[in-house]
């Protein structure tokens, strides 16, 4: 072992459970990282150094009595979304800047339960409305990622680009993040590592703070396929807090990145070729597509004829949901409060306080296409359209196993750039927004860098709660990738 | 549909968040962009298609109509920016 940074989850795993390596040992190594490169990435927003010692010496004794469960000693980041009981949890938002939850979201219990170190609660945009993290009342995070003979400060994606840059830079073996339009793949993909939204259902949603409630889906990033596997693995299943939980077993993920993809047939859908798509974006695919056909799969041409509406669907989908959601922030039983003469001037005062831009923006075009006048024509219509967005994805299933895409239509992007158009900042979700509303699962995994040395990613999607046959696919990518290359920023041991 | 100033001023009173005058013209701009963007689903034929709800494909479950929790007045009290003894404290509100 060159250094304790190049071990990925499974490994350290492994080291830990043969005590090769001391639990302690680590999460101090993780803590030592953050603290030299969290000041610059910004990729936490709260660090519990103490705590997470805490945890690592009951992993450690754990570990001593031979009572290892699947994560027992693992050091990772928390997206600011799932509430810790005890620990502040903000959705990266000032109307949320004190708010200490008394409860564990479920996620965040499950973790625990099988032995998981917290090393702190992980930067977002903020109400994880964003795709670069700029919205984080909190500042921004730093991709480690460097153009070429480049300095600039280009963004880690988003909205879990916290969870990205942390797992990127080596200031965590792995990360819980979410996804409501592409906020797991799309800051997987900038930042030159995996991701994978499941099927809405797989993960209890209870304690996670709420965007959009019909698509937000939980899920883990980390460095390699088998070890999102492996984190999947206990995030989910059954949990009678929540309503459109699935009370369905839980596969074992890990075991299904082993399968192989010989006899698979891989949809190639031509809509996600779009007019103006980077040439390296279509070059990646090809070769994606060489991959997998030399690992023994078949590709077939299919079409998704409603893609191009998915977008503008989640638009009206999303705010309107959220709209809905947000309207819990008055004010008045927790979070910050801004005195008016009245009732109303208070709640108009706390939530202008409170919101930030775009959030402020996506409450008000949601309040307006749930209107009275407007809800049939905006609202009414978007929920037609996804079903047609489903529809076609069902289609598909009769023709295919499992669907390959590029992840991103660009690769990551500098800080400045697409700030002043919101309609512009959307378009990252192109590909990816599609399997929020037809509910499936979608896995992002480094495939390449582009000419300027920034990775790319492949995304592959997948038959509801099927997720092993994505983890089959992305680990089969991942294989003929070989991708090795890591960021300009990391800690190095 | 292109959103007026008053539009937009009673949108953001709907949505209880304060907006200053000189806010108004840039917001409604910024709207007006989305919504034109938007508006490219008009042309989407949903004749007879069943608006999707849910993400999920399963029927919601149903469960006994009984407590599940209680008797935490306390955690649910302690975030509250202003409380009076076990209430949530606001501004008067009846005169």
């Amino acid at each position: 072992m060159d250094s304790i940074f190049d071990l990925t989850l499974a490994e350290a795993r492994d080291l830990l459970v043969k005590r090769d390596l001391s639990a302690v040992e680590l999460t101090r190594t993780y803590l030592s990282a953050v603290e030299a490169l969290n000041p610059r990435i910004n990729a936490y927003i709260t660090v519990t150094a103490e705590a997470a010692l805490e945890q690592a010496k009951a992993a450690e004794a754990a570990l001593a009595k031979g009572e290892a469960k699947p994560l027992t000693g693992i050091p990772l980041a928390i997206k600011d979304l799932f509430c810790t009981t005890g620990i502040r949890t903000t959705a990266a938002s000032k109307i949320l800047g004190n708010f200490v939850p008394p409860y564990e979201s479920t996620v965040t219990a499950n973790l625990l339960r099988d032995g998981a170190v917290f090393l702190g609660k992980a930067n977002l945009d903020e109400f994880a409305m964003g795709s670069s993290n700029a919205t984080s009342a909190f500042g921004g995070v730093e991709n480690p990622w460097k153009r070429q003979n480049s300095d600039a400060a280009l963004v880690p994606g988003g909205s879990s680009g916290g969870s990205a840059a942390a797992v990127a830079a080596r200031m965590a073996l792995g990360a819980t993040a979410t996804d409501t339009g592409g906020s797991i793949r799309q800051p997987a993909a900038f930042c030159g590592i995996a991701g994978i939204k499941p099927t809405y259902g797989r993960v209890s949603r209870f304690g996670t703070v709420a965007f959009a409630s019909s698509l937000d889906q939980a899920g883990p990033v980390a460095r390699t396929v088998e070890d999102c596997a492996i984190l999947l693995g206990s995030m989910s299943g059954f949990d009678p807090k929540d309503s459109t939980s699935a009370d369905m077993p839980v596969p074992d993920f890990a075991a299904a990145c082993k399968r192989g993809v010989k006899g698979l047939r891989i949809g190639i859908p031509k809509e996600y070729r779009l007019p103006g798509m980077p040439a390296e974006i279509e070059a990646l695919w090809q070769q994606g597509i060489a991959w997998l056909k030399e690992a023994g799969a078949e590709t077939v041409d299919i079409s998704l004829p409603h893609t191009q509406y998915a977008l503008p669907t989640y638009y009206i989908v999303a705010p309107a949901e959220a709209s809905s959601n947000l309207a819990r922030y008055d004010g008045v039983r927790f979070g910050l409060r801004e005195d008016g003469v009245d009732l109303k001037d208070l709640y108009e005062r706390t939530r202008r306080a409170g919101f930030g831009e775009e959030v402020r923006r996506r409450i008000m075009i949601g309040t307006y296409v749930l209107s009275a006048g407007y809800y049939d024509a905006y609202y009414l219509k978007a929920q037609k359209i996804r079903t047609l967005i489903k529809r076609d994805f069902d289609e598909a299933w009769g023709k295919v196993d499992a669907i390959l895409t590029p992840a991103t239509p660009s690769a990551a992007f500098g800080r400045d750039e697409k700030r002043d158009d919101p309609v512009a900042m959307y378009l990252n979700d192109v590909f990816t927004v599609t399997a929020n509303l037809a509910g499936i699962p979608g896995l992002s995994v480094p495939a390449g860098l582009d000419a300027q040395g920034l990775p790319l990613g492949l995304q592959v999607l997948g038959k509801s709660f099927d997720e092993e046959t994505v983890f089959a696919v992305g680990r089969a990518i991942e294989q003929a990738a070989k991708f090795t290359a890591t960021p300009a920023l990391k800690a190095a041991a | 549909m292109s959103l007026d100033t008053a539009t937009v001023r009673r949108v953001a009173s709907l949505a209880r968040i304060r907006v200053e005058e000189d806010e108004l013209p840039r917001l409604q701009s910024e709207l007006n962009g989305i919504l034109g963007w938007i508006e490219q689903l008009q042309a989407v034929n949903t004749d007879g298609v069943e608006p999707m709800a849910g993400g999920g494909t399963q029927a919601l479950r149903m469960r006994a109509d009984e407590v599940t929790d209680g008797g935490i007045q306390d955690k649910v009290l302690a975030n509250a920016p202003d409380r009076a003894g076990a209430f949530f404290a606001v501004p008067k509100v009846v005169e």
